[in-house]
């Protein structure tokens, strides 16, 4: 292949303009003399005149586009267990569209050749019998796996979507540095670094003429949509399937199932039945026709393949083999990841493809030959040992950086188990531009580039990928655990024609499929979304009841310290009390504020309570929208309190302003949400749990408005119903009325009586239970809830004071445990809460 | 000998389990010196799914699915199995055992470079200097490979003390090994990561013993559940060949193979994942009576 950017040999004259190459590496923008590469010019020219403010202001615009989208990369290794923001370079990489062009020549060759490995080595292995590729390399594999030997994929093929991480040597070349077989991922972290490098650069993105990712994205589709089984209709579909918000990439599982407008799935949602695989929805089981993958290979069925997994859907290899259900990827595919054969492929290529090896790999040997082997011992400085198959870490061993000692203990290791390492040659990166401390520096480059298979057996690329850089200026292995920085990738076309997707032909799929209100989607809600939906309706409530409650008491400790206050405030405090949220023995308020506010360790603390909302929202968030993510988000960045002194002021501005976000939430549920099970849930869940924190203040505050009537503002104040009582009643508050107001006024959103006619509502619209011993109890319940509180005789009781306070407080206690009958009822009949064991 | 086989496995759950997915191998396997003319599975509660198919080892599986809340789970395998002895092997004209592991590494395709498969760690069988250090008595230079094997497994069966209670099937080799003690699973399993540890294929052969010996013969160790031992891959010539350190012996008539692969994992009689909470009681019983005996 010739070089697509010859290096020529000019002297290199003092460096000009904002950007200085490393010396002695190939630079993606600049040739050696100093001049810009033809397709970096349009962006050079920008990169001249910007100034270092504005470049620092779109630095600052994509950190913030990050945060408000949520972008995260959780490190398994991270102490803090928490999750880790995405880090994104303000400057592209930029690639021609002539070496793009190239470059996928090679790249589906090697996805082809790949693919016809695994047919292989999964079938007759010929490979091992024509000795093209040692036997050990493959029996040691841990990646070959030996029950999927003689399954027949469904659609024919292992291999679905190709990753590949790219390098560039200093003699321009492109060259594999490591194959993403079993589940490649980087799609959802493409789109959204596309996304936002897009916004903050919409002039230079257009005047560099860069590819669009759209027609790739739609390929994915069609061919997922292919690998449906004819004539399936009705069932879940096709499915995407991740490990959960636990894993490091969820963030890129849950972007890209978005994106593609594919349900997300996590094991637990899914089952096999009848060899077939189902997913587990509200209305039950529905068939899955196409499981988009992105668990291990060795954890995705803990009958057949690893028995000790957490993970996994056990029947699934059985499913697969009987051929009703496909999956992109295919199980088993983890076995050609291994870099022991890169040296192998030549060969490979030429007796499976009957073609030359166009582009090939890093130069690697794998150490269990024994002349390799000798090889690496007798000079170890130049060598990169990996482990060749991905059982343990993937980190490379530099044994040029090793001390002496060290050097000789790995060199043991590598002799005692010479067939686990391959030995890959030290290549310097090129290196590209980017925007590190306010200049702009050279830094490594490797490049992650994703195809799929079409029809026809040809892999497509996306115009775009994921680079990723090195943080310091020396390092040679740029992977995002060890602290990477990402970038946006554009493919730059000579003219805009060019970059324009192929316009689409007007298939005969879409004229006839194009109708005015498609059917809703067929997957259904699957059981554990509605779950975490339901317990964030609960969660999101939860807070706002205590927000209410501190702001109130908050009102009352600052101001004018009148008699009448400090009443009031009392009064307070035994409303907090009465929640748990402090000790009863408690005489003051204020000492605990600083930890209900801050500390996340406390059980109920606001901090806890955001961490709940929090974990929740993120189990569900391919089924929230971009704003309410943006919202849950900006909810963190308002509760935060700085550290050290407690200032009530600010505590009080915090609250207020939490006030407004939970309100804006609740509206955005309200008016932006679709009508389906999942709004449903989420609205039960709050629903229950405004009545029932209702129910416990109304039965708290009673007993001591009986006594003390300065109970009384401060419980319309935490109900927001203080401005209707005084329009009712034009006077100070007294209790039976405002027991109406709050208990029985089903016109009051605040009262218990709404919650109820609310809650009532949705469980008349839950999925039937179909089955014969259904008693469709949920009805039961609200029907049994709601003649309570219609039963109650307010008027009659309310010259009785004793009486009255006896009564609400049995009626409140059973309408709290009904309430509590009827979460649990939800919980057992929708939710799967099953634990598994394999023996 | 004809054999008339009866191994019951009865699970019983504490509190019902409702989905259930299962993977059995029970069914003897054809082999040179074994026949099996009549084979059945009998499940209950009867499970809505039954597929039969030959695994990677040639194994037969059999998967099936239980649906519906059910508190026992009975699997009753019967088989008839004809076993011829095996022909007497001279270990010393067996060769010399680097040979055989020298040309388990050699690129070109042989039947050794096939069984060099079975060199490798597995799932539950590390290989390691430990089990090497062990092993290397028995292996002095230049020793025909049966005579080297034959030591093992007499000195594996002298070293190790049968103790039932000394391990379950979560135990790890490295811990058998330093213990000495354990059952015929661990005695196999320590056998094989010694083999391998030295660069030898060795598989995990799981099968039954004849229960009641022949009059003046003694019971074998071991017979009352399914049984295991290790199979040495002993040349191009000879092939594989078994030996049962439980009962320091080379298996011949009294041993009914039921399947092979490189541990436990690969070959287990009955794996299953069931969906629920509660404790579980395991109980196994294994008849293997001469036919026509009752």
């Amino acid at each position: 292949m010739p070089s697509p950017n010859p290096i020529t040999t000019a002297a290199v004259p003092p460096p000009r303009g904002p950007y200085v190459p490393a010396v002695g590496s190939y630079d993606e923008m600049m040739f050696p003399d100093g001049s810009v590469r033809p397709h970096w010019a349009a962006f050079g020219r920008f990169l001249e005149q910007c100034s270092p403010s504005d470049l620092r202001s779109r630095a600052d615009t994509v950190q913030q586009l990050l945060y408000d989208h949520g972008v995260t990369y959780n490190v398994f290794e991270d102490a803090l267990g928490t999750s880790r923001p995405w880090a994104l370079d303000l400057l592209p990489f930029l690639v021609s569209s002539a070496d793009f062009q190239t470059l996928t020549a090679g790249l589906d060759q090697r996805a082809r050749l790949l693919e016809a490995v695994l047919q292989d080595l999964y079938g007759p292995q010929r490979l091992l019998r024509n000795n093209l590729l040692p036997a050990q390399l493959v029996y040691a594999n841990l990646g070959f796996l030996r029950p999927i030997c003689g399954i027949n994929p469904p659609g024919g093929r292992f291999l679905l979507i190709y990753g590949c991480d790219l390098v560039r040597g200093k003699d321009g070349h492109w060259r594999i540095l490591s194959d993403r077989t079993h589940s490649p991922s980087a799609h959802g972290y493409t789109l959204e670094n596309r996304t936002i490098l897009g916004q903050v650069f919409q002039e230079e993105f257009h005047a560099s003429h860069v590819r669009r990712l759209t027609d790739y994205f739609d390929l994915m589709r069609t061919t997922m949509q292919g690998l449906t089984p004819q004539g399936r209709r009705g069932g879940a579909g096709i499915l995407m399937l991740t490990p959960g918000p636990a894993h490091e990439a969820y963030f890129e599982h849950a972007f890209k199932a978005r994106h593609l407008g594919f349900p997300l799935a996590e094991c637990a949602d899914l089952t096999v039945r009848d060899r077939h695989l189902w997913l587990k929805t509200l209305e039950g089981l529905k068939r899955v026709d196409v499981l988009l993958r992105h668990i291990n290979d060795n954890e995705s069925d803990p009958l057949e393949l690893k028995t000790q997994t957490e993970l996994g859907i056990p029947g699934l290899t059985e499913a697969w083999r009987t051929g009703s259900v496909a999956l992109a990827n295919g199980l088993g595919t983890g076995v050609v990841e291994t870099p022991a054969l890169h040296p192998f492929l030549p060969g490979i290529c030429r007796a499976l493809l009957g073609e030359e090896l166009r582009l090939g790999g890093v130069a690697t040997w794998w150490c269990g030959q024994p002349r390799e082997l000798q090889r690496v011992l007798s000079s170890p400085n130049q060598w990169v040992l990996k482990p060749a198959f991905a059982n343990t870490s993937r980190e490379p061993i530099f044994l040029d950086q090793l001390s002496q000692a060290d050097q000789a203990q790995m060199l043991d290791r590598l002799r005692a188990a010479p067939h686990e390492w391959v030995a890959q040659e030290m290549l310097p990166l090129s290196t590209t531009p980017t925007f590190i401390d306010g200049k702009i520096q050279p830094r490594s480059l490797v490049w992650r580039t994703l195809g799929i298979a079409s029809q026809t057996g040809r892999f497509s690329f996306v115009p775009g990928g994921l680079a990723r850089v090195s943080p310091t200026p020396d390092r040679w292995i740029v992977t995002m655990r060890s602290g990477g920085i990402s970038k946006d990738t554009w493919v730059v076309c000579p003219d805009a024609a060019s970059a324009q997707p192929a316009t689409p032909s007007p298939s005969q799929d879409r004229s006839t499929t194009s109708v005015i209100r498609p059917a809703r989607p067929p997957s259904g809600v699957p059981s554990r979304a509605a779950d975490h939906l339901f317990w964030l309706g609960r969660y999101t409530e939860r807070l706002e009841q205590t927000v209410r409650l501190l702001r109130t008491s908050i009102h009352r400790l600052t101001g004018e310290r009148s008699e009448n206050q400090s009443r009031e405030s009392a009064a307070c405090l035994a409303l907090v009390t009465s929640t748990a949220l402090i000790p009863p023995t408690s005489p003051r308020l204020l000492d605990h504020l600083p930890n209900l506010m801050r500390d996340n360790r406390q059980s109920g603390s606001l901090p806890d309570l955001l961490n709940r909302i929090r974990f929740n929202a993120a189990s569900a968030r391919d089924r929230l929208s971009d704003d309410t993510w943006r919202l849950l988000n900006r909810m963190e960045r308002d509760a935060r309190l700085p550290a050290g002194t407690f200032v009530l002021s600010s505590a009080q501005g915090t609250l207020d302003t939490l006030v407004l976000d939970l309100a804006a939430f609740g509206g955005m549920h309200l008016e932006n949400v679709t009508r389906g099970h999942g709004w449903r849930f989420l609205e039960m869940g709050r629903r229950i749990e405004r009545a029932t924190s209702a129910l416990e203040l109304i039965n708290a505050a009673a007993p001591y408005a009986l006594k003390d009537d300065s109970m009384l503002p401060p419980l319309l104040e935490i109900f927001d119903s203080a401005m209707t009582y005084r329009r009712l009643h034009f006077a100070r508050p007294v209790l039976p009325p405002l027991l109406d107001l709050l208990l029985l006024d089903e016109h009051n959103p605040r009262s218990v009586a709404f919650q109820l006619r609310e809650l009532a509502q949705h469980v008349r619209n839950l999925p039937e239970d179909k089955s014969p011993s259904a008693s469709n109890s949920e009805r039961a319940i609200m029907d049994n809830v709601q003649s309570h509180l219609i039963a109650f005789p307010l008027a009659k009781l309310a010259a009785h004071p004793p009486a009255l306070i006896e009564n609400l407080s049995s009626l409140c206690e059973t309408l709290i445990e009904t309430l509590q009958t009827l979460s649990d009822s939800i919980t057992e009949r929708f939710f799967s809460h099953a634990t598994r064991q394999v023996h | 000998m004809r054999y008339n086989i009866i191994h019951r496995t009865t699970y019983r759950y504490e509190s019902p389990v409702t989905v259930c997915h299962y993977m059995a191998r029970l069914a003897p396997r054809p082999l040179p010196g074994q026949e099996c003319p009549w084979h059945e599975v009998h499940i209950r509660p009867e499970p809505v799914e039954r597929a039969t198919r030959m695994d990677y080892f040639g194994n037969t599986n059999l998967y099936f699915e239980i649906e519906g809340s059910h508190s026992q789970l009975e699997v009753i395998a019967r088989s008839l199995v004809e076993v011829y002895p095996n022909p007497t092997i001279d270990p010393a004209k067996t060769a010399p055992w680097e040979s055989i592991r020298n040309a388990c590494t050699t690129m070109p395709w042989t039947p050794a470079s096939a069984a060099a498969e079975l060199t490798f760690a597995s799932s539950l069988i590390p290989v390691g200097p430990a089990f090497a250090d062990y092993a290397r008595p028995s292996f002095p230079a230049g020793r025909p490979i049966l005579e080297a094997v034959s030591d093992l497994n007499r000195r594996i069966f002298e070293d190790f003390l049968f103790d039932p209670t000394a391990t379950d099937i979560a135990t790890p080799v490295t811990k058998v090994l330093s213990q000495r003690r354990g059952v015929c699973q661990d005695f196999a399993q320590v056998m094989i990561a010694c083999i391998r540890s030295l660069g030898l294929p060795a598989r995990y052969v799981s099968g039954y013993l004849e229960t009641q010996p022949p009059p003046g013969q003694e019971r074998l160790v071991g017979a009352d559940a399914s049984h295991a031992w290790v199979s040495v891959f002993c040349g191009q010539t000879f092939g594989w060949v078994d030996a049962d350190p439980t009962n320091n012996l080379l298996p011949s008539d009294r041993h009914i193979t039921v399947a092979w692969g490189r541990d436990f994992h690969d070959v287990g009689p009955l794996r299953g994942v069931t969906i629920g909470s509660g404790k579980q009681h395991l109980q196994v019983a294994v008849d293997v009576l001469p036919d026509g005996s009752d």
